[in-house]
């Protein structure tokens, strides 16, 4: 629930980062994010504050696994994400 | 309650036990258009018009002889920050009257007025500032103001800065457009990028350092209405302010008793706007554009007219957005390129949202 | 909304109206297979904001509803809650608050009334903006009205445990959302085949914890994110598993959501709040779902610090008449209730459903939400 904004880290400054969301920038907390960020990183923004750090590979491969879905190919879309052969198709198994 | 105890009070018990005005009376939703109709609407003489009171239309049109029309709009303005990136009140009250004259297809303002009403204790040089802008804009329009009023109040009796303009300017008999003109299969043109004006203001106010392009698109966009009227068949016009498309094209298609079909994917919207807008949460459809028409065009006129707007640079961004028709009347429908929903009017002042 | 960002911009994918056919067209499939109509409950604002702003309804199959439970925490924070903000304000406190609770009705009015009497009461994006603001008014108590589910608790909390300024406090009425789907699903006679479960709220908790709900009330639950595509194929997952009759626990929010969840925030949140039992508006009672200050930080506590007293007046007899709470459990839709869009609209709502920009009967309202268009 709640918005969340995916955005990129532009500049960090103590425990606030300026990140850009697509054509604007704003001032983020990155206290309560779950992982260290760095310049150059995603995260997710909700009212402010970083709450998730998007690993640059995840949309990339919910891409791959929404494609692979459609052709049918689950085993595929597996192999492509290192899960196990009886896992679902989320990144439950990681 | 005697006359004796009224002497001297401004509200009397009885008015004060009844409707009290609030902020979502100035915030142009339902509550706006009941004041308005309590207030003004039944409460005036009908004038003989072409477009009178009872339209609540962008302006009046009534006939002085066999072959001119006399059009008449007026307008207050009240904005904070009194200078903000892209304008500055002046400029938002020039452009503002002179767009609607454009709006009923008033292009050349015969003048302009400007009262201003000044809060004691602003610097001249503040208020110079604006009326300069004032100045300018009226050059790039080809207008100027030939009367006004100033009036000072105390320190605290009012924010600043107010300002009021009116618009006169003649058409001929018939050569108006009204905003009620949309007919079943009119294209509907956008002249340029929407609600760059609302969501900039509502960052600065907000104090929201959101960078980029970000800025109002306040102008004067008359040239563009002329030029427009010159290639064809202009039905119906309207210019996106508060409460922005969703706004306008409502009442469009309320007022002319017909549907409207838009296209998401077409509507053209800023990169900037779209960034702010889904940070904050808001829609640009939903906010003020304060440079850029709405208009309905007769279909086989409609390239003629997009070429002749698209050649001028304020109108590089304009684009076929939907068509009129007879489904759903009164009713807006856009296809967002997933699915359809209806594309209501915002009630009331946009806030920034969290959830 | 459209936009003319780069098209290469990975986010856009998941705006890809092809994809979203293709996921459209399996959804059919699957109704087939499974061969009679299906429910699906979501407990989410934002997938219901998302849900009608890109008219997902109109291209769902006509067997397949899927209705908002009790996802908004806007419409699920009682009146009197909002009357301690309000009384806060009118006693010449700063009472700072998001701009989603600023119009909801309280017993009497709401913030914006307030302020329209002249309290002050302010707008902000953040609660790091609210202490910011205390920071600047250092002669005045500035109260942050602090709503939202875990998903803003843990922004609220991080505020708390960087040292705020000494005239700064917390008036809690965050929520937590697990125990409500539970309460929901136990209630008697909800009909529901599968939990589409909320993607922003799981970032925090993580994915883990509906585990157990799943295997307790045997319905299965995909976490799903909030992009079109997103809802689509989260909706599809569930639909896969309703076909083979498995309650199954699926992530399709794998950008965003963990198994564990972001646990630095979950630590500060639990550092700072304690769960209650309280009442949510419409849902009555709910066991453990409220969220207050704990003891070790009460000096930034609002109800520590002020000495509030809520009159719980009597209420409009209108609100008999609301059935927010059966729309929220999901047994009802917005235009079955008498009030719809007559003596309940955005500017005069009763129930707060029609007052929240992610409350069901307002989204209704302004998107035309039903699914025949």
């Amino acid at each position: 629930m709640c918005l969340g904004i995916p955005g990129e880290i532009v500049e960090i400054n103590g425990n606030e980062a300026r990140a850009e969301f697509w054509d604007v920038e704003k001032t983020v907390r990155i206290d309560v994010v779950d992982e260290e960020v760095e310049v150059g990183d995603h995260i997710l923004n909700h009212a402010g504050f970083a709450i998730r750090k998007i690993p640059d590979e995840e949309v990339e491969e919910t891409m791959e696994i929404y494609e692979s879905f459609l052709e049918g190919d689950e085993d595929e879309a597996r192999e492509e994400i290192g899960a196990a052969e009886d896992e679902p198709l989320g990144i439950e198994g990681r | 309650m005697s006359d004796t105890d009224d002497v001297g009070e401004d509200v009397t018990d009885e008015e004060t036990d009844g409707p009290i005005i609030t902020h979502a009376h100035g915030a142009g939703g339902e509550q706006m258009t009941e004041l308005v109709e309590t207030l003004a609407v039944s409460q005036f003489e009908a004038a003989e018009a072409d477009v009178g009171l009872s339209a609540l239309d962008d302006g009046s049109v009534q006939p002085i002889d066999d072959e001119h029309s006399v059009v008449v709009t007026t307008d207050s303005h009240v904005v904070t920050p009194l200078f903000f990136r892209g304008g500055d009140i002046g400029r938002l009250a020039v452009s503002g009257t002179v767009n609607d004259l454009a709006m009923m297809g008033a292009t050349e303002p015969l003048a302009l007025t400007s009262s201003l009403i000044i809060e004691a204790g602003t610097p001249q040089l503040t208020v110079e500032r604006v009326t300069e802008s004032m100045r300018e804009t009226c050059e790039e329009a080809g207008a100027t103001v030939t009367t006004g009023d100033t009036k000072v109040m105390g320190s605290g009796e009012i924010d600043t800065l107010a300002i009021n303009t009116t618009g006169v300017a003649v058409v001929p008999n018939g050569g108006h457009v009204p905003d009620a003109g949309l007919s079943v299969g009119d294209q509907i043109i956008v002249s340029g990028t929407v609600g760059d004006h609302g969501i900039s203001l509502l960052s600065e106010r907000e104090g929201f350092d959101l960078g980029g392009d970000l800025a109002s698109d306040v102008q004067p966009v008359n040239d563009l209405v002329a030029a427009a009227m010159d290639a064809g068949d202009v039905t119906a016009m309207k210019d996106p302010t508060r409460g922005g498309l969703a706004t306008v094209f409502n009442e469009m298609a309320g007022k002319a008793d017909v549907g409207i079909d838009l296209e998401e994917q077409a509507i053209p919207v800023s990169g900037a706007a779209s960034s702010a807008g889904e940070v904050l949460g808001i829609e640009p459809f939903d906010v003020a554009s304060e440079g850029v028409v709405v208009m309905g065009v007769a279909s086989e006129d409609t390239d003629a007219v997009l070429d002749a707007i698209r050649d001028n640079p304020k109108g590089e961004d304009a684009a076929i957005v939907g068509e009129v028709v007879e489904d759903h009347t009164g009713q807006v429908v856009l296809d967002t390129g997933f699915g359809r929903r209806y594309l209501t009017p915002p009630e009331g002042e946009q806030l920034p949202r969290i959830c | 909304m459209a936009t003319n960002a780069d098209a290469g911009d990975d986010e856009l994918q998941f705006r890809d109206p092809e994809k979203a056919e293709q996921l459209t067209d399996e959804l059919e499939a699957l109704m087939d297979d499974i061969g009679e109509p299906v429910n699906v409950m979501h407990v989410c604002g934002s997938h219901e904001q998302a849900i009608a702003k890109f008219g997902l309804r109109s291209i769902l199959p006509d067997d397949l509803t899927v209705r908002m439970g009790p996802g908004c925490p806007v419409c699920v924070t009682n009146m009197p809650e909002v009357d301690e903000a309000v009384e806060l304000a009118e006693d010449g406190k700063i009472v700072a608050t998001y701009g989603d609770m600023f119009r909801v009705p309280g017993t009497e009015k709401s913030l914006a009334d307030a302020r329209d009497d002249g309290a002050d009461v302010r707008v902000v994006y953040s609660a790091s903006e609210a202490a910011e603001l205390a920071e600047e008014e250092p002669d005045r108590e500035v109260i942050f009205f602090a709503t939202g589910f875990e998903t803003t608790a843990a922004p609220t909390a991080a505020v708390l445990t960087s040292d705020p300024p000494e005239n700064f406090s917390v008036l809690s009425a965050h929520k937590y959302v697990p125990p409500a789907m539970e309460v929901v699903a136990e209630m008697p006679d909800t009909d529901v085949d599968g939990f589409l479960a909320a993607g922003h709220a799981a970032t925090i908790t993580g994915y883990g914890l509906f585990e157990d709900f799943v295997e307790e009330y045997d319905t299965p639950a995909v976490v799903g994110g909030f992009e079109p595509i997103d809802v689509l194929f989260a909706l599809a997952r569930l639909l896969e598993f309703i076909r083979d009759d498995e309650a199954g626990l699926e992530n399709a929010y794998s950008r965003c959501v963990s198994e564990e969840g972001n646990v630095p925030a979950k630590e500060t949140m639990w550092e700072v709040f304690d769960t209650t039992s309280g009442e949510w508006r419409g849902i009555a009672e709910i066991p453990d779902a409220n969220l207050v200050i704990s003891d070790d930080y009460a000096q930034f506590d609002a109800r520590e610090r002020f000495d509030i007293d809520v009159e719980t007046g009597a209420a409009d007899p209108l609100t008999e008449d609301c059935i927010c709470g059966d729309i929220m459990a999901g047994k009802a839709d917005p235009d079955e209730c008498e009030l719809f869009g007559e003596e309940c609209t955005p500017q005069d709502p009763v129930g707060a459903c029609m007052v929240s920009s992610e409350g069901t009967c307002k989204i209704w309202l302004e998107y035309g939400g039903q699914p025949d268009i």
